[in-house]
C-alpha cells in the first residue's frame, strides 16, 4: 500500500464523518450544561468527554451522581450503556483483525456508535479496502467527531453556569436520553425491553438509588432476548 | 452531588478505562472467536434496557418540581419519545421536545 492510498482513504473517511457533526455538537453541548448544571468543575466535566468519549454513557453516569448513587452503581450503569460497544469491537474484528496493534488501539478508544456504523458500511462498500486502509479510513471518520466533542462539551460547561433554574435545564438529561431510546426502537422485542426497563424502574423507585434501575436493566435485557426468541420462532 | 473532588476522578477514571477496555476487547484481545450467540442477543438489549428506565421516573417525578408530576415536562417527554421514533433520528426528538418544553413553560407562566 502506498502512502498516498492511505491518505486518500483517510480523507475521504474525513469527509464522510463530516455529517455526524451536527449530531456530536448539540449533544456535547448539553453534555457540557448538563454536568456544570449539576455541579462538576470545567476540568472534571473536560475529564469526562476527553476520557471516556460516550456520550450516552456520560449522560448516565451524571444522572446516577446527581441522584447520589454509590460510586459501584455509577461504574455499573454507564459501563451497561457502553457494553453494545463489545459488539461493536467485535463486529470490526473481520475487517480490523490483521491491521498494526496502534491502530486498533487507536479505533478502540475513537469507537463511538457514529465512527463504527459509518466504518461498517464504507467496508462493506469497499471489500479491496486492506486492513491498513480499513484503519485509515475508520480514523478519518472519528478525526472530526472527537475534537468537536470535547470542544463543545467546554463550550456547554461555560454557558450552562450562566443560565438561571428557571430554563428547566435539569431536563436535559431525560430528553437527551430519550431522544435516544426512539431509534433504537425497532422491534416489538426492543419495545418490550423499553417498557420492561421503565415498569421495573418505577415499580422499585424506593430502592436505593441506582439499585432499582440495575434490576431494571437485567431484567429488560432478559425480556428483550426472550421476545426475539419467540418471535424467531413464530 | 455531594462526592468528593478525588470521587469524582476515581469515577472518571475507572469509567474512562472500564469503557476503553469494552471497546478493545475483541478488537485487541479476545481476537475472532465468536461470542455465544445468546450473549450477543443480550448484549444487543443492553441500551434500550438501560435507558427508558432511567428516563421514567426523571419524566414522572422531575427533581425540579420536588417529585411532582409536572404536565409540561411530561408533555415533552413523550413528544421527543414519539418524534424521535418516528424519525430515526435523535436530533429531532431533542428539538421537538425542547421546543414543547419551553412553549409549556411559557403557556403556563413558569418561564
Amino acid at each position: 500500500m502506498t502512502a498516498s492510498t492511505a491518505k486518500s482513504v483517510y480523507r475521504k473517511g474525513v469527509r464522510d464523518g463530516a455529517p455526524f457533526l451536527l449530531m456530536a455538537l448539540p449533544f456535547a453541548t448539553f453534555f457540557g450544561v448538563a454536568a456544570s448544571e449539576a455541579g462538576l468543575q470545567l476540568a472534571q466535566i473536560i475529564g469526562f468527554s476527553l476520557l471516556v468519549i460516550a456520550g450516552a454513557a456520560q449522560f448516565a453516569a451524571l444522572q446516577m451522581m446527581i441522584d447520589n448513587a454509590a460510586i459501584a452503581l455509577v461504574l455499573l450503569a454507564a459501563l451497561a450503556v457502553n457494553l453494545r460497544m463489545a459488539m461493536y469491537s467485535a463486529a470490526l474484528v473481520p475487517h480490523l483483525g490483521a491491521a498494526p496493534f496502534w491502530q486498533r488501539a487507536l479505533v478502540a478508544y475513537i469507537n463511538f456508535d457514529q465512527s463504527y456504523m459509518q466504518s461498517m458500511i464504507e467496508y462493506e462498500e469497499r471489500p479491496e479496502l486492506t486492513p491498513t486502509q480499513k484503519g485509515w479510513y475508520f480514523m478519518g471518520v472519528a478525526s472530526l467527531i472527537a475534537p468537536t466533542w470535547v470542544i463543545a462539551t467546554i463550550a456547554g460547561a461555560l454557558v450552562g453556569q450562566s443560565i438561571p433554574p428557571e430554563y428547566a435545564l435539569d431536563f436535559v438529561v431525560p430528553i437527551m436520553f430519550m431522544a435516544m431510546v426512539g431509534p433504537m426502537l425497532k422491534s416489538l422485542a426492543h419495545v418490550a425491553a423499553a417498557f420492561t426497563s421503565c415498569a421495573v424502574a418505577l415499580a422499585l423507585l424506593g430502592l436505593p438509588s441506582g439499585m432499582g434501575l440495575i434490576i431494571a436493566a437485567f431484567c429488560a435485557m432478559a425480556v428483550g432476548a426472550a421476545v426475539e426468541t419467540w418471535m424467531e420462532r413464530a | 452531588m455531594n462526592y468528593s473532588s478525588a470521587e469524582i476522578w476515581l469515577i472518571i477514571a475507572l469509567l474512562a478505562v472500564g469503557t476503553y477496555l469494552i471497546r478493545f476487547s475483541f478488537l485487541g484481545l479476545i481476537g475472532d472467536r465468536p461470542m455465544p450467540p445468546l450473549v450477543l442477543k443480550l448484549l444487543r438489549f443492553t441500551p434500550v434496557a438501560v435507558l427508558p428506565g432511567m428516563v421514567a421516573p426523571l419524566a414522572l417525578f422531575p427533581d425540579a418540581t420536588g417529585g411532582e408530576t409536572e404536565p409540561v415536562r411530561l408533555a415533552s417527554i413523550l413528544v421527543v419519545l414519539a418524534v424521535s421514533w418516528w424519525r430515526k433520528n435523535a436530533l429531532w426528538g431533542i428539538l421537538a421536545g425542547i421546543a414543547v418544553l419551553y412553549a409549556g413553560l411559557i403557556a403556563t407562566g413558569q418561564l
